[in-house]
């Protein structure tokens, strides 16, 4: 059966180029990064080029890059690195699992937090955030690209709105970075996380962007890696991956990925919402227009049936998505995103992410704009009748 | 291994190959199930029916912090599901139904206590969940039928139009009391592919196929009280609703009317229960009948548990299309009771609705209400319903 993949929001492959990158770093180059003798040297090397990589892409010193083990690692290490009890930070409601579960630990220790919801396109409102800031204040995190929606948040105006008010801002990237350009000194963020799965790279490596000056105290502690910000022996292959993966989105950016990406994610969000009754887009504009995406995802909801049925439903019939987040399956609640938005419970629980992988082709498009719309009709049809308002016998 | 595998269950199921979701609990019997369809060449989707939280009441008195292991439910019977699809080489997805269980077995068990009844929630769970929400989600996701785990046989009678279900071979594994509410579309939807085996060649067959857990103890308790212990689940579960426990208090009365003593409350007790009355007598004292309204408990000797006489509402029939005139057959009570001779009499409840009275012909014990009675012709169920 074909395979259709589009969970790039979930995870990515690794693109070949990559693997290659990085093959020498296992065995040929396999040392220590902090070594003397000249195996240490080459592992060095290339942590230091991938570091002037990961300068470019987010257009910082070298030394402001730090390598960890992924998106929840970065948002973790801001928010405990940064504040302390008699704090106060604002958040967002949609924001990923690894800010507002922090956030909720740092609740117990008596670190306040403001989460501002979205308005019902999924933005958010800076004024929300500048009327929040109080006294203490200490940070502000907001995501880049929400995973589930892919809308793209006001960062900087919201990055303004800390330099005006002296707070530090942190910014979960992971769902934007490899989708849209980053440039810290124009956002005017001071902390910026991103994860190498998202973006081609493999999973279990990260970075963040951490601004010179910025005190954040490190997470994990033992040896002077990463300038005493983040201990424990250099993942180096990784690394060598994660630099190769934002060489090859930084060209991708530049060369119009992107926008043909954007051409056939519309293409398919069109043919799904024309072919099947009862479904929209999530994040729509009051004009009707759609709010700024990312431009390879598509968050729709079916009415009239249970999304996880059709996830399950479309694997079945070789289509890989999701409802809400991947790191939310298993769980009963329907999307905190949506709900965020103001969807009902019952939308947001038929809600679908569709998050396609740059490598998607037109025939891809075409075989799942042929197989959702006979799964859904096959789980209306089946669906139960609501429950009717009288009884048969009180009507007779 | 295959071709001892499939003889089984062909007797059920002639027809060639169907897409079959398996409703897996993470137990021996429904992973011999999966293992079994697949190797006779069916497309089989494994499915684990999410049902409690373990972790919801942790921490609460008598609850252990972390959840134990093995416990239907459990995330350990999940994994334990999805490894012997892993093995078997099936699709494999865990439907999350959390909030109907809770609303149609949790709720339904906690208020039947309260009310002086004992309940069965495996029943409810097979009426609401496993043979009705499952059972769509499997055919909503492209599977023509679901098969389970459970010691019963099902199969088409075209004389009378009916599909039929049948005590298994396994008579001390017999599970048919616990699924007497099946409708006739959804035995015409359901495989049992155990019935015609005994818990010993599953056993065989789930060693053949090499499913990790053939040696898995089976499971006896209510899976969403791991411990046993109903009492304390009622009180954590109304204090985590923020509901009070209902002072159900009250005495504790012989048959002629005398106060004994006092009780703590009615849901502690059950029908034919001996243990914890906290009455001193020469001879034991059993709970004899419990009364909702005046909070009285009845208690008296061993020889007043038995009665011929109950009367069943809420009625499901699956061999015959219902009951027009007296009839003989045999009737369960609880899951471990030979079913015993009796006469069936359809009768008409207050509020209009079928209901039957059942005469025994020998007394039996400890007739309980909540429970259900099942009535059987030899090996078939004709119906049954909830004791009064």
């Amino acid at each position: 059966m074909r395979r259709v993949y589009m969970d790039a929001n979930a995870t990515t492959p690794l693109l070949p180029e990559i693997v290659e990158a990085m093959r020498p770093y296992w065995m040929e180059h396999f040392g220590n990064a902090s070594s003397i003798h000249q195996q240490g040297q080459r592992a060095r090397t290339a942590v230091d080029e991938a570091r002037e990589i990961l300068a470019q892409f987010f257009n910082c010193h070298a030394a402001e890059v730090v390598f960890n083990s992924g998106g929840t690692e970065g948002d973790n290490t801001a928010l405990f690195g940064l504040l302390h009890p008699g704090d106060h930070m604002i958040t967002t409601s949609i924001e990923h699992s690894a800010v507002i579960a922090a956030a909720d630990r740092l609740a117990q220790e008596g670190i306040e937090t403001t989460k501002i919801d979205p308005q019902p396109n999924g933005l958010i409102d800076p004024m929300d955030i500048l009327r929040a800031i109080r006294p203490n204040t200490r940070l502000i995190s907001v995501m880049l690209a929400n995973n589930e929606t892919g809308i793209i948040q006001p960062v900087e105006e919201i990055g303004k709105i800390a330099a005006q008010t002296g707070v530090y801002f942190h910014i979960d990237a992971v769902q934007g970075a490899g989708k849209i350009p980053i440039d810290v000194q124009k956002i005017g963020c001071h902390l910026l996380s991103i994860s190498g799965h998202k973006m081609h790279a493999p999973k279990g490596i990260g970075a963040i962007y951490i601004r010179k000056g910025t005190p954040v105290s490190s997470l994990i502690v033992g040896g002077s890696h990463e300038r005493r910000r983040r201990a424990g022996t250099e993942n180096v292959p990784s690394i060598v991956g994660l630099g190769k993966a934002a060489e090859i989105a930084m060209h991708a950016l530049d060369s119009g990925v992107m926008h043909r990406l954007g051409e056939l994610r519309d293409r398919l969000e069109q043919g799904l919402i024309s072919k099947i009754s009862g479904t929209g887009v999530n994040g729509v504009n009051t004009d009707g227009s759609i709010a700024p995406r990312a431009a390879n995802t598509s968050n729709i909801w079916f009415d009239n049936l249970e999304g996880e049925a059709l996830v399950i439903a479309l694997d079945l019939k070789g289509l890989a998505v999701s409802g809400g987040s991947a790191c939310h399956s298993g769980k009963t609640e329907p999307s905190h995103v949506l709900m965020a938005m103001g969807l009902d419970k019952n939308r947001a629980r038929a809600s679908l992410r569709f998050s396609l992988l740059k490598t998607v082709t037109e025939a891809d498009i075409d075989y799942v704009l042929s197989v959702v719309p006979e799964a859904v009709a096959r789980l209306r049809e089946l669906a139960p009748a609501p429950e009717p308002t009288f009884s048969a016998t009180a009507l007779a | 291994m295959a071709t001892t595998v499939s003889s089984v269950s062909k007797q059920i199921n002639p027809e060639v190959s169907e897409v079959i979701a398996v409703a897996m609990s993470g137990g021996v019997d429904s992973s011999t199930v999966a293992a079994m369809l697949h190797a006779e060449g069916h497309e089989v989707i494994g499915l684990t029916l999410q049902l409690w939280d373990q972790n919801r009441l942790a921490g609460k008195p008598g609850v252990p912090d972390a959840p134990k292991a093995g416990r239907c439910c459990s995330l350990d019977d999940v994994y334990d599901a999805r490894r012997v699809a892993e093995t078997i080489g099936i699709p494999y997805y865990v439907v999350n139904q959390q909030d109907r269980f809770e609303h149609d077995v949790v709720q339904p068990f906690v208020n039947d206590y309260l009310n002086g009844r004992t309940p069965i929630p495996c029943s409810l769970c097979n009426n609401h969940l496993k043979f009705d929400q499952l059972l769509l989600t499997a055919r909503q996701i492209g599977a023509d039928r679901i098969a389970t785990g459970h010691y019963a046989r099902n199969e088409y009678d075209p004389a009378r139009g009916r599909w039929i279900l049948k005590r298994p071979a396994d008579r001390a594994k017999d599970q048919t009391w616990f699924l007497f509410g099946l409708t006739q579309d959804q035995l015409a939807h359901t495989l049992f592919p155990l019935g015609h085996l005994t818990k010993p060649e599953v056993r065989e067959v789930a060693r053949e196929s090499k499913l990790h857990l053939t040696d898995k103890p089976d499971s006896q308790e209510i899976c969403f009280i791991p411990g046993g212990n109903y009492k304390q689940f009622i009180a954590n579960y109304l204090d985590e609703q923020g509901r009070e426990m209902p002072d159900s208090s009250g005495e504790l009365v012989s048959t002629s009317g005398e106060t004994l003593g006092r009780h703590e409350g009615i849901h502690n007790f059950t029908v034919g229960q001996r243990k914890g009355l906290g009455l001193t007598a020469p001879n034991p004292f059993y709970v004899l009948n419990i009364d909702a309204t005046s909070r009285r408990v009845t208690v008296g000797p061993e020889s007043e548990l038995t009665s011929p006489i109950l009367h069943v509402h809420r009625l499901n029939w699956i061999a015959i299309p219902g009951l027009n005139q007296p009839r003989r057959a045999q009737v369960k009570i609880r899951h471990v009771h030979d079913p015993a001779p009796a006469l069936l009499e359809p009768t008409v409840g207050p509020d209009g609705s079928d209901r039957v009275k059942i005469t025994f012909d020998e007394p039996q014990r400890a007739i309980t209400p909540g429970h259900s009675a099942v009535f059987y012709d030899g090996d078939e169920v004709l119906g049954g319903g909830w004791i009064l």
